[in-house]
């Protein structure tokens, strides 16, 4: 048994393998009808490596990729500072509730057609509808972590001489910060989901566009580089998020 | 040090509240559950609603908020803040009063010595032991030197035996800085212990205040004795000096050995759950062990008491109702008594109430 430790840590890749290779030959020997519609994965590295160097690719990720970034991060930012004054002041709570609950059940989806004409076609809609999809939820966490604070913490504080301010910057807003990582954790993914559909729909360039547009012309081993680089970001997101959870709060959880 | 002046406090469990605590003194507040002990806590503190005043050395704090009442408050289930190491938990009242950092540092130092964790400070809350966090939490209220002092229950997380250790040290701590201190506890022994005075609590309403002695040989009214358990008093005939802080004194007949060091006794006192009993006569030295003849048993729900006659005293034992058993007592039965020696309390003084 000692032997096989040295395969432990890279065990998971096992099955990814294995996956890859039935794909492989099943498209390959044609295993399954309609196999006209499924390339052989090789095939699919191929084009993988051909769409990267003529920058069809880059060119289209890095666009997806800039929307998601700037409207994941200013609804994050949007969502974490409205959400610790919501959870810290009542007041603002019972202010903003009401409106917030009525617009969260909204998907960030629905907002297209009316941003569409509010905004008309280009960079802004796209990072709006990100920004709509990041706000909510990562509000939401950021609320429901502030109030779950052990108020006695805060009493503590004010006997140790803190401002309000003091106790919502050093006492509430760090107790806060494993539920505004959850939030922030299943919005990375979801901007991406987000991104991809918005662009399929509306937006002419990026991921979900070139998506699109390998479809009409049935390029489906191009669909499936999409697809793949989407799964690899909506991963790689998320895993940074848990990276980050732990570094920041690990210590004392 | 400033003494602490509470008049007329009332709030939703509070009833007309007054009570002074002297400039430096350590004051019990004693009382049951739900007595409203860290409500009045909270009072002094600036926490909670109240009507009535607060002065802290005749002058009126009602204005002024928690943050400027220059008060420590050691919380009952500690409150350390979790994701601040142990220096940085110390340090935490000076960083917000905007403290230089080289001051701050010597500060915590101080504090990380005084309180013997200085092999703690980069350890986090939740990695310590009771004891330990009892002792950061101390330093953390310490901090700012405050003139006052409170403590909701300080010892009541921990284990019997680092309680007991950290209850002198405790009491040692604040006579050296002359802290005024108001301590809460419902415990009598740990109460008896540390309180230069106690003040009774009950209801809302504060029942009796005095020094220990005065509690336990004047309970003021019903609800002191129904707290503390009416206890066995005796009237003393003579008093002999045995030395290192030992005297013999007769009661009733019985030669009774007690710690003592002064003039001679009056009374002592020793509570129903301080002596022990058996129908077998128990191995050990022939010091307060008397025989003695059961003359009534009652079986109140929480314990079984019994009614003994040694040499002319009347004395009521306590003990659970599974040691009873166990041991088959009878009335009229001829069964030995050991006194706690320790648990004695002596009486000098007549005192006027």
């Amino acid at each position: 048994m000692n032997k096989l430790n040295w395969l432990k840590p890279q065990w998971s890749i096992l099955p990814v393998v294995m996956f890859f290779g039935v794909w492989e030959v099943v498209a390959r020997f044609g295993l399954i009808p309609g196999h006209f519609f499924f390339p052989p994965f090789t095939t699919v590295v191929q084009e993988f490596y051909h769409l990267t160097a003529n920058g069809v690719l880059v060119d289209n990720f890095l666009s997806s990729l800039i929307r998601v970034l700037i409207g994941f991060s200013t609804g994050s930012i949007a969502g974490i500072v409205i959400g610790t004054l919501m959870g810290y002041k009542e007041n603002v709570d019972k202010t903003l509730h009401p409106i917030f609950s009525l617009l969260y059940p909204i998907p960030a989806l629905g907002w297209l057609p009316i941003l569409m004409l509010w905004f008309g076609i280009g960079e802004m809609l796209p990072i709006i509808i990100i920004f709509i999809c990041s706000f909510f939820p990562v509000l939401y966490n950021t609320v429901t972590g502030i109030k779950t604070v052990d108020r006695n913490l805060i009493k503590v504080a004010k006997t140790l001489g803190a401002s309000e301010r003091n106790i919502l910057i050093t006492i509430a807003l760090p107790l806060a910060l494993p539920n505004i990582f959850t939030g922030l954790r299943l919005e990375a993914g979801m901007a991406w989901r987000v991104i991809i559909a918005a662009e399929m729909v509306a937006i002419p360039t990026g991921i979900g566009a070139l998506l699109m547009k390998a479809e009409s012309l049935i390029r489906i081993d191009i669909v499936i580089v999409c697809l793949i680089v989407l799964a690899v970001m909506c991963l790689s997101f998320e895993r940074f998020f848990i990276f980050m959870e732990h570094k920041v709060t690990g210590k004392w959880r | 040090m400033p003494a602490v002046d509470l008049k007329g406090i009332t709030n939703f469990i509070c009833q007309d509240i007054n009570l002074d605590i002297l400039s430096g003194e350590l004051l019990v507040l004693l009382g049951p559950n739900g007595a409203g002990k860290t409500t009045l806590l909270n009072v002094i503190a600036g926490l909670t609603e109240y009507e009535g005043s607060v002065f802290f050395d005749g002058i009126v704090v009602d204005r002024l908020p928690p943050q400027r009442r220059g008060i420590g408050y050691l919380f009952q289930d500690l409150m350390l803040f979790p994701h601040l190491d142990v220096a940085s938990n110390i340090a935490y009242s000076l960083k917000v009063q905007g403290w230089p950092r080289e001051k701050i540092e010597t500060r915590v130092g101080e504090l990380l010595d005084l309180m013997r964790i200085k092999h703690l400070s980069s350890r986090y809350p939740r990695n310590l032991s009771g004891g330990e966090k009892q002792r950061v939490a101390l330093a953390r209220a310490l901090a700012l030197s405050p003139g006052i002092l409170l403590l909701d229950e300080p010892l009541s997380s921990l284990d019997l035996q680092t309680s007991k250790y950290l209850r002198s040290e405790l009491k040692q701590l604040q006579r050296n800085l002359g802290i005024t201190t108001l301590y809460v506890t419902h415990e009598l022994a740990e109460a008896e212990e540390v309180a230069d005075r106690i003040a009774i609590i009950h209801k809302g309403r504060i029942e009796q205040v005095g020094r220990s002695e005065e509690v336990f040989f004047y309970p003021a009214n019903e609800k002191v004795v129904a707290f503390i358990g009416a206890p066995n008093i005796l009237q003393c005939d003579s008093t002999r000096n045995l030395g290192q802080g030992l005297v013999e004194v007769r009661c009733g007949g019985l030669p009774i050995v007690v710690p003592h060091d002064g003039n001679s006794v009056q009374r002592i006192v020793l509570f129903p759950r301080d002596i022990y009993v058996s129908p077998m006569k128990p191995p050990g030295p022939e010091v307060n062990r008397f025989k003695g003849v059961i003359s009534e048993i009652k079986a109140p729900p929480e314990s079984i008491q019994i009614v003994i006659k040694a040499g002319n005293n009347q004395l009521v034992a306590e003990m659970p109702h599974y040691i009873f058993e166990s041991m088959g007592l009878k009335v009229g039965q001829e069964i030995f008594l050991i006194l706690k020696l320790r648990r004695i309390k002596v009486y000098e003084e007549k005192v006027s109430l």
